[in-house]
Order: structure tokens, then C-alpha cells, then sequence
């Protein structure tokens, strides 16, 4: 074997090796019981780096809201504004406590909610449409009644009924005037029932890279009307903790060091990423105009199961006819661009798994084209092979005849569907992006197993001289 | 080796004139076709709400029907088979949770037990800013690929015909739409995108070996050169279509309701475009190539018929002699012998 010919085979088994190794995860991923795997995923321990199913795949739900923005202030870009509302809509809709959530900005004024599984969003709309409440609360777990009230959380499952409201077993512990918040990571807190100080009176909040003890702050400021009041709440409060809550969840809750009126600062050892959220949240405190549901789908999970079933069949049975009929027509030429293409799909899922890409029914129109044109220059090669062995040629000279031949067809159409791939990439929304995606990643991996390995493949056999290759 | 053509030597460009009144005449029904029937253009363009059912057991459509009118509203109910049925209700803004409350109840009183699969609503600025960005996305690619083309061939025309084709398999998938009044929704459009790219596709494979001829034998006349590329990729052509619209009717028949519509649409398509290859894209060439250059060579193709069959002959010889010219006598023996043998 020359050198060149060892390096591209050392080439192909890295990348089909590093091809098994992302795919792997799916397969255990996907194997798991339906149950097991929403459970992983709302306590966040859905594996990255997987290929996901669209809505049209899975069910679910998706809503695209549209931001007035005539009712923005003068003094906020429409960039700052649309990045604060999908923080708030994302947080809102977090508590709603569904899975794999993707909230995404689409054109100018319009926001995409997507909520894969879930069939009926009614009650996530109702949370989208609602207010933001920013509220101070003082925390006191410090009571018997407290710790007695968080053991019996603890062992429940959910304290909340549908409303928002604590159940009964739960309210009826707890001391006169108290009342409890879920924490962002999952714990408890108790703390007193009426806020003293709401979102309505903060003035600002914005990040400080770097606070007293190295790590980033968050710093905040009343108006004159908060600040009086936050100077009361704060000033008979020292050394306490004070929740600071978000639509019922508390995003921190910092020790009270002093007094603090106008001008506050929430320290901590937060992450720069942590501390720009709770900036935003902060600032965030009503949407910065009212939204409007101007799309919705609903998609049962019947539907969805039976799209990927009766689909995935479909394409199975295509994929082996298509494999045989190239085989029978092509004998070993045929094998050999039937491996090529196999390899064609590893390749294309494991890119898109790397991706974390989404799969939808147009992604897959955009496998199917990729796939046909891997097909095509594979024939294209062939065909041009028989050419040249009707001629009489060696072995070698035949294939090597073939390849030069048919590739200047090949990158001229593998690339002017390439160009045709970026203007729907750049222009499309949703659906035709991801058709766009799926045929762009294909028509490269075909280029690079339709080409390169089959050739390869070729000159392997041709380091044994054989007589002949069955065309 | 299995082969399902022997070398061919049909003379298409003979016939241009009879694919140039059949796509005349296509075109002309089409345009009836949209005026009076029109498209179906399914809520992801109009902007309205959907509500998609599916009954345990069938029931009849005029029954469906009936209930319906209890809603009030001015719905248009179409069936997906297996006992699923679509109401709709275009253009309209009203909430749709209201209107799919009204649709249950109505549906309820059919006694027939079923599920909901898929209840959607789009506003109608949603639908108009997709067909808007489609537009601008396939316009944009079809000027893209006239560049390139003409930079690739260089030469304009080239790319041009190019794009013709390709238009004349999107408008043929849409007559087709029209006629059979299938719904075009958003994955009708990724079809439409596909078949585009396949359309290009094709086309280039051919440009791509006129361009190789004409570097061989730069003095054959541009009908003569057409003509042996055609046929020289025949194979080919009838090869990756067959897969391709095998593979097609494999998800037509089995592929669900999901991608029903979706293989029907590559498939008007795959045809279509395999006919739009052989007959419009390269006679497009010649004719604009010759009505460009100068009258006199127009005027001389004008009696395709009798210059063609004076043409073969010559073309033939050229092939057989090219194995002679790279001085090896058997394997002209070998090619004859092996032609003889699949005949």
C-alpha cells in the first residue's frame, strides 16, 4: 500500500470511528422508555450532542408571538428588547416545568416557542400572556414550623396545584403570614407572605464584571419611592436573607450586609453567565411590550408517532431496494457505492447529532435529495467507468479515467445546489431552514463518501491486481 | 454487464419542435388551470386554523359534514383517508381554541369516539411573510445559478436554459397540484426545493459533457455535439431517475400521510424533470445559441428532419475511431464484439 493511499484510509477510519462515537449516545438515548426519558430531561439530564425530533416528529406544540413593538420605549433598541422578552417568556415558561423548551427569536419581532410533548399549551399561553411580578420577600427558615413545613415538602412531589396556589397539606403547616417559594435549583424556601418592595419601583439593573471579592455583581437602583421603602425593609432585616423572587420562583437570595436604599448590589460567587441572567431578570420585570400569539400548532403524539414510524418503514424499504438494485445492476461497483452511500448516513447523523441538529419532515426532503445526489455521482462514475472498459482498458486506467471524468459533473452540481442550499438558509424560516441544513451537511458528506472513499475503496482492491472489477 | 439501454443514437434535438408545443401547451392549461381552479394553498400561506381529527371508526363524509354546520363558521372539510379528516377554516382570525371547541362539540354529536391530531393556527401576516421570504429565497437562487453556470460554461445562454427548465418542472409539479386540488403546505414547498435542486442537477450533468465534447472534437456542429452528449448520458439519466422515482413510490404508497403529499409532489417532479433534461433544456441551448449567432445557421436547422439523418452516419464513425486513434487495434474489435453481443 503507497503512503498516500494509507493516508486516507488512517483518514476515513478516524471519522467513521469519531462518526460511531457521536451517534452512540442517540442509540442509548432513544432506546430508553418513553417515561424514563422525560423524567431525565426535567431534571436536565438529557445527554448534549444528540439528534432531536422535530415537533412534527414527536408532538407538541409551537407558538410564534409577536412583540408590539409600538408599545416600546423610545429609549430601548429593538434588539435589547426582543433579547429581554425571550428571557422573561423563557423563565415563565421554565416554571411551567416542561422538558426540552426552545425559545428562539425569528425575523425582526417575532418569538418561537416550542414545547416539544406537550399537547395542550393552553396553560403555557396563559403564563406567556401574564405579567411579570418582581418581588423582595425576607426569608425565615429559621422557625420549627419552617423546618417541619420543608421536611414535608421534601417528601412530595409537587406543592403546588394547578392554579399556582400551595395545597392545603402543605398551607396548614406554616406559621401565620408565611408562605413558600421554589428556588431556581429545586429547593424550598420559606419567607414572608406579603413583599414589601415589588419590581414596579426598580429603577435599573445592570452587571458589574468585577465585584469586591473578584466574582461578577449585579448591581441594582430604586426609584425615590423604592428606595424608601427598601431602605425600611432592609434597615430592620440585617444579617437576613432576602428572596429575590420572579414570577414565585427565587432567583437568589442574598444576606442582607446593610442598609440599602437607592442603590443595592447582589454579590456572590456567580458565574459571569449566572450574573448577566439575573441582570436580565431583574431588568426584566414586565415583558417590554405585550405579546401576541400570531401562530400555534398543535400536534398530537399519535400523529407525530405515526409520521416516524410509517416515514422511518418507508425510507428503510427505499434505502434497501435502492441498495440492492445498485448492487444487482453494478455488481461489485454497486457494493462498493452501497457502502458508500451506508456510510453516507452515518456520517450525515453523527454531523447532525454533533449539531445537537433538529430532524423535521423537510429535514428529512433534504436527506432524501443529498442521498439521490450521492446515488447520481456514483452512477455518474460508474457509468463513466464502463465507458472506459469498453475501450478496453486496464483496471487501473478505467478507474482512474472514471473519477477525472465525472467530476467536474459532480462538484458543479454538488455546488450549485450548495448555493441554491445557503439562499434558503438565509431567506427561509423554521421549516425550509431545515431543509436547507439537512441538504447543505448531505451534499458535503456526499462529496466526501460518494468520491473520496469509494475511490479508495477502488484502490485497495487494485493493490491486490486483479483482472478485473464487475461493473 | 447489465444494462438496460445499449448505446443509443437517437437524434433528439429532431424533435424539438414537437416538446416546445408540448410545453407551450402545458403552460397555457397551467394558466387556465390556476385562473379557474386555482391552488389549494393550505393555512400556512392563507393564515386561518386547522383542526385534524381522526375517527375509531369510518364515518361517512356528508355526515362530518352535516355536524359541521352547527359551528356556523364556513369551514371546508377534506378527508386524509384512514378515517382522518382536516376542517378548515381559511383566512380566518377568530381564536383557535374557540374554534376547535366548536368543532368537538360539533363532531361530538356524531357519537363516533376520536382524537384530535393536530389543531393549528396561523396568522395572516405569518403566511404572508413566508411566501414572501420563499420568493425572495428562490429568486435569489435562481440568479445565483445563472452566474455560476454561465461562469462554470461560460457562456449565459447556458445558465439560462438552465433556469428554464427548472422553472418548467416547478410550474408542471404546481399544475399538477392544481389539478388534483392537493393542499400545498410548507413541506409541498420543501418538495418544490428539492425537485429544483434535482432539476439543476441534471441539467449540469448534461452541460457538463457537451462541455467535454466540445473540448474532443471542436469542430462538431453544436446539434451534433447535443445529441451524442444526450445520448451518451442517456444511461445515466434513466438510471439515478429510476432509483429515485422507485424510492418515491416506496414512500407514496407506505410513507404515511405526513410525507403523502410530500412524494407525490418529488414525483410529478422526477418525471417530469427527467423529459425537461432530454427535451427542453439543450434544444433551449441550440435554438438560442443559433438565433443569436446568425441567421443563415437558423435557416440551415429549420429542416431538422433531413439534416439529422445525414448527421448520424458521420457521428457514428467518429466514436468507432477514437479507440483507433489511441492505437490500440483489439479493443476496437473488443467494443464492436461486446456492442453485437447485448444486441
Amino acid at each position: 500500500m503507497s503512503k498516500s493511499l494509507a493516508i486516507k484510509w488512517i483518514v476515513i477510519i478516524v471519522i467513521l470511528l469519531g462518526s460511531m462515537a457521536l451517534i452512540y449516545p442517540n442509540y442509548s438515548w432513544y432506546s430508553k422508555p418513553e417515561a424514563e426519558r422525560t423524567k431525565l430531561e426535567s431534571l436536565g439530564n438529557k445527554p448534549q450532542r444528540l439528534l432531536n425530533l422535530g415537533l412534527d416528529l414527536r408532538g407538541g406544540s409551537s407558538l410564534l408571538l409577536e412583540l408590539d413593538v409600538t408599545k416600546l420605549s423610545d429609549r430601548e433598541p429593538l434588539n435589547e428588547a426582543m433579547a429581554r422578552a425571550i428571557e422573561i417568556i423563557r423563565n415563565r415558561i421554565d416554571q411551567y416545568g416542561v422538558g426540552e423548551t426552545s425559545i428562539t427569536r425569528q425575523g425582526d419581532k417575532w418569538i418561537l416557542v416550542q414545547l416539544p410533548g406537550v399537547a395542550n399549551p393552553a396553560a403555557a399561553e396563559a403564563l406567556i400572556g401574564k405579567t411579570a411580578m418582581l418581588e423582595f420577600h425576607i426569608v425565615k427558615n429559621d422557625t420549627t414550623a419552617a423546618e417541619k413545613a420543608i421536611t414535608k415538602l421534601e417528601s412530595m412531589d409537587e406543592p403546588y396545584d394547578q392554579d399556582g396556589a400551595l395545597k392545603p397539606e402543605i398551607a396548614e403547616l406554616l406559621p401565620e403570614g408565611y408562605t413558600i417559594f421554589r428556588t431556581k435549583d429545586g429547593g424550598y424556601n420559606l419567607v414572608d407572605k406579603t413583599a414589601k418592595v415589588t419590581g414596579a419601583d426598580l429603577d435599573d439593573a445592570h452587571l458589574t464584571m468585577y465585584g469586591e471579592n473578584g466574582y461578577p455583581e449585579v448591581a441594582f437602583s430604586f426609584n425615590a419611592e423604592g428606595a424608601k421603602k427598601f431602605g425600611q425593609l432592609t434597615g430592620s432585616n440585617i444579617g437576613k436573607q432576602l428572596a429575590i423572587v420572579l414570577d414565585n420562583t427565587i432567583q437568589s437570595a442574598p444576606v442582607v450586609q446593610s442598609r440599602i436604599t437607592k442603590e443595592g448590589r447582589i454579590s456572590g460567587t456567580f458565574t459571569l453567565e449566572e450574573a448577566r441572567q439575573l441582570t436580565i431578570v431583574l431588568k426584566a420585570g414586565a415583558l417590554p411590550a405585550p405579546v401576541r400569539i400570531i401562530e400555534k400548532r398543535t400536534i398530537g403524539p399519535t400523529l407525530g408517532e405515526d409520521s416516524i414510524k410509517s416515514g422511518l418503514s418507508a425510507s428503510l424499504y427505499a434505502l434497501v431496494a435502492i441498495l440492492l438494485f445498485m448492487m444487482i445492476y453494478y455488481k461489485w461497483a454497486g457494493f462498493i457505492s452501497d457502502i458508500a452511500l451506508v456510510l453516507n448516513l452515518v456520517l450525515l447523523m453523527a454531523i447532525m447529532s454533533y449539531f445537537s441538529a433538529t430532524l423535521t419532515l423537510p429535514g428529512i426532503a433534504g436527506i432524501i435529495l443529498s442521498l439521490a445526489m450521492a446515488i447520481d455521482a456514483n452512477v455518474l462514475i460508474i457509468e463513466r467507468m464502463r465507458e472506459e472498459k469498453l475501450l478496453g482498458k486496464p483496471i487501473a486506467t478505467i478507474i482512474q479515467l472514471g473519477y477525472d471524468k465525472a467530476w467536474s459533473a459532480i462538484i458543479d452540481s454538488n455546488l450549485t445546489t450548495i448555493i441554491v442550499g445557503c439562499c434558503l438558509l438565509q431567506f427561509g424560516t423554521g421549516p425550509v431552514k431545515g431543509f436547507a441544513v439537512t441538504l447543505i451537511i448531505g451534499l458535503v458528506v456526499s462529496l466526501f463518501t460518494a468520491v473520496f472513499v469509494t475511490r479508495a475503496i477502488y484502490e485497495l482492491l487494485l493493490t491486490s491486481n486483479p483482472k478485473e472489477i464487475s461493473l | 454487464m447489465m444494462t438496460f439501454f445499449p448505446k443509443t443514437n437517437i437524434d433528439f434535438l429532431k424533435y424539438r419542435k414537437v416538446y416546445f408545443t408540448v410545453s407551450t401547451l402545458i403552460f397555457i392549461f397551467g394558466i387556465i388551470l390556476f385562473f379557474t381552479k386555482g391552488l389549494n394553498m393550505g393555512i400556512d400561506f392563507t393564515g386561518g386554523t386547522l383542526v385534524q381529527v381522526k375517527f375509531e371508526q369510518p364515518v361517512e363524509m356528508a355526515a362530518i359534514r352535516d355536524a359541521l354546520t352547527q359551528t356556523g363558521n364556513e369551514s371546508d372539510l377534506q378527508s386524509y383517508g384512514d378515517n382522518t379528516y382536516a376542517v378548515r377554516e381559511k383566512g380566518s382570525e377568530a381564536d383557535i381554541a374557540e374554534v376547535q371547541a366548536g368543532v368537538e362539540k360539533a363532531l361530538d354529536t356524531l357519537n363516533v369516539p376520536y382524537t384530535v391530531q393536530q389543531a393549528n393556527f396561523v396568522g395572516p401576516a405569518v403566511g404572508q411573510d413566508m411566501a414572501e421570504r420563499a420568493v425572495w429565497a428562490i429568486v435569489l437562487s435562481l440568479v445565483l445559478i445563472i452566474i455560476y453556470v454561465a461562469f462554470r460554461f461560460s457562456n449565459i445562454l447556458w445558465g439560462t436554459s438552465g433556469v428554464v427548465a427548472l422553472f418548467h418542472d416547478l410550474f408542471v409539479m404546481a399544475v399538477a397540484f392544481a389539478l388534483t386540488q392537493r393542499e400545498i403546505d410548507l413541506v409541498v414547498v420543501a418538495a418544490f426545493l428539492t425537485v429544483a435542486g434535482f432539476s439543476i442537477n441534471d441539467t449540469i450533468v448534461i452541460f457538463d459533457r457537451i462541455r467535454e465534447n466540445m473540448r474532443l472534437t471542436p469542430r462538431a456542429s453544436l446539434a451534433e455535439l447535443i445529441n451524442r452528449s444526450i445520448n451518451e448520458t442517456l444511461s445515466r439519466t434513466v438510471i439515478t431517475s429510476l432509483t429515485v422515482v422507485g424510492s418515491l413510490f416506496i414512500l407514496y404508497f407506505f410513507g404515511g400521510e405526513a410525507l403523502n403529499s410530500f412524494a407525490f409532489a418529488m414525483l410529478v417532479g422526477c418525471i417530469c424533470g427527467v423529459y425537461t433534461t432530454i427535451a427542453l433544456t439543450t434544444p433551449l441551448v441550440y435554438v438560442w445559441t443559433h438565433g443569436g449567432e446568425n441567421k443563415e445557421a437558423a435557416v440551415a436547422t429549420a429542416k431538422p428532419a433531413r439534416k439529422a439523418e445525414t448527421e448520424k452516419k458521420p457521428v457514428e464513425k467518429k466514436e468507432d475511431a477514437k479507440p483507433a486513434a489511441s492505437g490500440n487495434g483489439p479493443s476496437k474489435k473488443s467494443v464492436r464484439k461486446s456492442r453485437r453481443n447485448r444486441r
